[in-house]
């Protein structure tokens, strides 16, 4: 704080510049040797939907009972025998989860914000991201795996159902850019 | 010699274990690329910056060309590996579904965890969403899950169907990804008006 009272206040209170990204080839080299890592280690790839399932699993548990979870042939699945959360995937996306904190931090890139471009409303923005993460929720589920589980990790070893997927994805998003382009740019 | 998990046995402590740390390099390479951003993300949709397409594809090519090639030498036996089966109909109607949620909410499921990390309350409200969508799958309709079994084609990999093996397809993935880069690199050029003018 003493250093901000030296007179040229606003440089000194302003907040340090985030970083720049790396170049996307060098990040998309790096993802590759993990993704890579991911296979030979434990025979498959990475994926992120499934830790949204256990986490759904384990609230309807939470809210409704465990029956109702064991009854339900998708909850079932993520159950883990009680213990939905200490699972593989939940694990795998926490690790992301502080990996890109540490990132990000790392980068001066932290801040409390709402991205959107300048013809949304922050609550819009919400509304929408929400409807999004729905859809593309369902999208995975019938997919049986989203960017990472199909694209990524279906598409490093030619896996073909994954390659339509990532064709599908693309198309679709290609697709509505147009009608949603208030909402980026 | 790999996968390791077909011949060695670790607990679940060390199972976890591994699940965090190829994480937090997994977490750490979509934040370093700017994926907790839902602006970068989309703005391959309005090709002014290509950045998803450029580190999908690489990260692909090289997991590729590193299974490829270990494969060839002996040194990792492909067909211990879980291959997700192929079911074009659930896959195509779930893309679809799919990219229309990446459009509209600006995020997937792994780079939300990126926008989260670094304070993008819009990435709570995919994340949210996505939690929504899956217990909204389970609850109200199970039975789709009958349907994706039913049109079940089983495991189908390029190298096996078209009778090239993955060596081959590797290097053509590398010279296209080449041809690819230089397109990217026009593209953003050209539609570099479209991007907004702030921030």
């Amino acid at each position: 704080m003493s250093q901000s009272l030296a007179g040229s206040a606003p440089a000194s209170l302003r907040r340090a510049e985030p970083l720049a990204y790396w170049n996307p080839y060098l990040v998309g080299f790096l993802l590759g040797l993990v993704l890579l890592a991911t296979y030979l280690v434990t025979g498959r790839g990475l994926g992120a939907t499934a830790a949204f399932s256990s986490v759904a699993a384990w609230l309807t548990g939470l809210f409704a009972s465990a029956d109702h979870v064991t009854a339900n042939a998708v909850h079932a699945r993520y159950w883990n025998e009680g213990a939905p959360l200490a699972s593989w995937t939940v694990f795998l996306i926490g690790g992301a989860l502080i990996g890109a904190w540490i990132s990000g931090a790392q980068g001066r890139r932290f801040r409390w914000s709402v991205e959107r471009g300048p013809r949304v409303t922050d609550n819009q923005r919400l509304m929408l991201a929400f409807a999004g993460g729905f859809l593309a929720a369902y999208g995975a589920k019938i997919a049986k795996g989203c960017t990472s589980g199909q694209a990524l990790t279906g598409g490093a070893i030619l896996n073909v159902g994954s390659l339509a997927f990532m064709v599908s994805v693309f198309a679709a998003a290609y697709a509505l850019a147009w009608f949603v382009r208030k909402e980026w740019i | 010699m790999f996968p390791l998990v077909s011949h060695v046995e670790w607990s679940v402590a060390t199972d976890l274990a591994i699940a965090l740390v190829l994480g937090l390099g997994f977490g750490f390479c979509l934040e370093r690329a700017g994926f907790g951003s839902a602006r970068k993300l989309t703005a391959v949709f309005y090709l002014f910056d290509m950045a998803v397409v450029k580190v999908m594809f690489t990260a692909i090519v090289t997991c590729m060309t590193g299974i490829a090639l270990l494969s060839a030498i002996g040194a990792v036996d492909v067909s211990e590996f879980y291959i997700e089966p192929t079911a074009l109909p659930a896959q195509i109607l779930g893309g679809l579904l799919f990219g229309a949620g990446f459009m509209v909410g600006g995020y997937c499921p792994g780079t939300s965890m990126a926008a989260i990390a670094t304070g993008r309350k819009d990435g709570f409200a995919f994340a949210f969403g996505m939690l929504a969508g899956v217990w909204a799958f389970a609850e109200f309709t199970p039975g789709l899950e009958g349907w994706i079994k039913s049109v079940s084609q089983g495991e189908m990999l390029l190298p096996s169907v078209t009778g090239v093996s993955m060596v081959w397809w590797a290097a053509g993935f590398i010279l296209f990804l080449l041809a690819a880069g230089r397109g990217m690199a026009w593209l953003e050029n050209r539609f570099a008006d479209w991007k907004p003018r702030y921030s």
